[in-house]
């Protein structure tokens, strides 16, 4: 990390540290939307980390977003932070001007005619929430209002909404991108990765404080060589997720990195398989209450490794290409990107 | 927020490519008519006359001052070499000991005499190394260490036994760790390294021992009233304990901790070219991108090292992860495809799943076992 991006983390991550609170946390499950929390993370510029400063951006690289995704699932942000960056940086990229309020990103079966998009969209982060959603349609870039939406609300396994949004005719303005025709997909799998990487990063340091308070047997658990053995498990796999990550942000200042990007998706993927399950075993049945906040974390972790294609995904598409290009050609290719 | 360890991005130089290319043209040449099952055994495969084509081309040494007979290049280039052998399949091992942990634990520890006389010959591929540590009593406790140098006229009398040595067959010299001193209370005390001539020493017995697959590289060396001279004890008298775990940071640093196993990755790659499938597509996507992921973890080591820093704990998180990738290797090649390993016979992937089937053990062994280094990893976390 330079020194602007240490000042960078230092801010996002005091700043998430002491506004996500438990109550805020749990109120958001319960449906209510963190609005002063969201207007500080706008008027903070975060959700324009990617927007180039002409635009009114912060003019971040990735690897600069990369610390700003990291601490929204560190401290599991309970709000669009992660989408808005996304949704940011792709109107930046078609040179559409960003609208106020909340915006998020869009997958379904949509279609544009003369300037109005219709269609449904599933799973939309917060869609009952954002006033504008951004997807990509055929090779355009499309802003649309979301205001006569009609929502059918949904939720992940990490209670963060997903909803369904059916739009007839909604106004939108569109433009070219030179962008991969699943790019909403694979940018998507890059934020996830990130924030994988920010939240296996808390379990793994949560799980070690643990470990160090709680006794049994006359000595803290984290005493015990086979809690030492799988903490040390649950550290590796939270610091491959976290290079993964890296690297994949770091390979988009060369073009293209979409090979990196599922790299990043799979390794984020069976890290927190391993992980959440080694963190709860270490927690024991407190992990296990709501009361206890482990289970922010770890329902996130496995939500976001199903979304925006889960490591099976990525894992097929990256392995045909690998079989595709031949056996030669796998240590050639890895070390040419 | 977790500072236990720090995996810092390190991109390799461009000026590394022509280098790459070079070595890869160079083995391209050497390796066409070497079958995969021997390529497989990479740095477990010995080849003297290799190794001195590899200090001809001044790839060995990289690092090392030209007054050592070294090349004085950077951190980078040694590693993209190390990598290119590896990946290739190149028989490194004879030299590989000396290269990687025995000439840079004499640069930082031994006398000037020691490394004049020694190093330039490493450099050259000519001259080989063991590693004397593990015993039959201390494996993984390693400051149990018994073998004994007892202080006599103008050097010591070594008796003792060390075991699981490998290549002492065919090195010129082991780095043994012995105990010059017992004290019962403190027993990383009293250890002293010595730089020990196997070619010329007398009362040194060097007994191969066959590993399950029937092969012998590594042995029992035992030491009978063998006379080592002061001039070759390496550092200090007593400071064995601290020099061993410098010369472990640099044993368990580099690229071969995880990338043991990739040929077969290349030959099950090759078998799915014939057969297709979701199944066999979503194993190699898996396997790539650990891989990769690895890479990138063992390239920040490399980066750390280049800075001056130890990544003493950054490594044994690589070797630890890494052994997990080249083990589970054989297991997903069997789930995935189900063909019978073979030996001496066969094709090219189901000898090379044979040698690995039967090696991958010792993966987690050598070089320290997986529960040494996660304990260390723990260390590191603040939990002992
Ligand atoms: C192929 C190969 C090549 C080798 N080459 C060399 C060489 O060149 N030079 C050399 O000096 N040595 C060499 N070794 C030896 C190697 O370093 C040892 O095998 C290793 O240190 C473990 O020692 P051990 O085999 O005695 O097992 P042990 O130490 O007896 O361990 C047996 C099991 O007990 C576990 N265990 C031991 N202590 C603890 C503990 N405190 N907590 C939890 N679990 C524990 C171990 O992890 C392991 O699972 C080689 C080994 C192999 C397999």
């Amino acid at each position: 990390m330079n020194e602007l991006q240490t000042i960078l983390a230092d801010s996002v991550n005091g700043l998430l540290a002491e506004r996500v609170t438990k109550n805020l946390i749990q109120s958001a499950e319960d449906g209510v939307w963190p609005e002063a929390l969201w207007s500080e993370l706008e008027a903070n510029g975060l959700t324009r980390v990617l927007v180039p400063e002409a635009q009114g951006g912060a003019g971040g690289t990735w690897a600069d977003a990369a610390i700003v995704l990291k601490a929204a699932g560190r401290h599991v942000a309970p709000l669009p932070l992660a989408e808005a960056v996304l949704a940011h940086w792709l109107l930046a990229e078609a040179g559409i001007a960003a609208p106020d309020g909340v915006l998020t990103v869009m997958e379904g079966d949509l279609t544009l005619s003369a300037g109005k998009l219709s269609g449904t969209a599933r799973r939309v982060p917060w869609g009952r929430q954002a006033a504008h959603g951004v997807a990509l349609v055929g090779g355009n870039l499309v802003l649309a209002s979301l205001d006569g939406a009609s929502v059918a609300p949904d939720i992940n396994v990490a209670r963060e909404p997903r909803d369904t949004l059916t739009l007839k005719d909604a106004a939108a303005q569109s433009a070219p991108v030179a962008l991969p025709e699943n790019a909403l997909r694979l940018y998507g799998a890059l934020v996830r990765a990130c924030q994988m990487a920010g939240a296996l990063d808390y379990l793994a340091a949560q799980t070690v404080a643990y470990a160090n308070e709680r006794t049994q047997f006359g000595k803290p658990i984290g005493k015990f060589q086979a809690i030492q053995q799988q903490l040390a498990v649950l550290a590796t796999q939270a610091a491959a997720t976290g290079i993964a990550a890296d690297h994949a942000c770091a390979s988009l200042k060369k073009g293209d990195a979409a090979f990196e990007i599922a790299v990043a998706k799979i390794r984020a993927d069976d890290a927190s398989s391993i992980a959440t399950s080694i963190a709860h075993q270490v927690h024991g049945a407190i992990g296990f209450t709501y009361e206890h906040g482990l289970h922010f974390a770890t329902r996130r972790l496995w939500s976001w490794r199903a979304e925006f294609g889960a490591g099976a995904e990525w894992a097929e598409s990256l392995g045909r290409e690998t079989i595709a290009r031949g056996a030669d050609a796998l240590w050639p290719y890895v070390t040419a990107r | 927020m977790m500072q236990a360890f720090r995996f810092d991005l390190c991109e390799l130089p461009d000026e590394t490519r022509g280098l790459r290319a070079d070595v890869r043209a160079f083995l391209a040449t050497e390796l066409a008519k070497v079958p995969a099952v021997t390529r497989a055994q990479t740095w477990s495969g010995s080849d003297p006359e290799f190794s001195r084509k590899m200090g001809a081309k001044g790839w060995i040494a990289m690092t090392w001052p030209k007054k050592y007979g070294g090349h004085e290049r950077s951190a980078f280039d040694r590693y993209v070499v190390l990598e290119e052998l590896l990946a290739a399949g190149a028989p490194v091992g004879a030299h590989w000991i000396g290269d990687r942990q025995s000439g840079p634990l004499l640069m930082r520890f031994g006398t000037e005499e020691q490394r004049q006389k020694i190093l330039p010959r490493v450099a050259k591929g000519e001259c080989y190394f063991c590693i004397g540590m593990s015993e039959p009593d201390s494996g993984s406790d390693l400051a149990a260490t018994r073998t004994r140098a007892d202080k006599v006229e103008g050097g010591y009398k070594v008796n003792g036994t060390k075991l699981w040595t490998s290549g002492a067959h065919t090195a010129h010299y082991m780095i043994g760790l012995f105990r010059t001193h017992l004290d019962p209370q403190n027993k990383h005390a009293g250890l002293t390294q010595f730089l020990v001539d196997l070619k010329t020493t007398e009362g040194i017995t060097i007994r191969p021992i066959r590993d399950l697959a029937g092969k012998a590289h590594f042995n029992e060396v035992v030491f009978q009233d063998a006379f080592v001279p002061d001039d070759m004890l390496v550092g200090t008298e007593g400071g064995g304990w601290n020099q061993v775990t410098a010369e472990l940071a640099f044993e368990r640093s580099g690229p071969e901790r995880y990338l043991s196993s990739f040929i077969l990755m290349v030959e099950m790659i090759r078998e799915l070219e014939k057969r297709g499938g979701a199944e066999g597509a979503r194993e190699i996507g898996r396997l790539v991108a650990h891989l990769v992921t690895l890479r990138q973890m063992s390239l920040s080591v490399a980066g750390m090292l280049d800075k001056g820093e130890n990544p003493a704990l950054e490594a044994s998180v690589v070797k630890d992860l890494g052994a997990i990738f080249e083990q589970d290797m054989p297991v997903r090649a069997h789930e995935l495809l189900g063909i019978e390993p073979t030996v001496g016979a066969g094709s090219d992937y189901e000898q090379v799943l044979g040698y690995l089937t039967q090696t991958t053990p010792s993966f987690s062994l050598r070089g320290g076992t997986r529960e040494i280094l996660r304990g260390i990893i723990a260390r590191g976390l603040g939990l002992r």
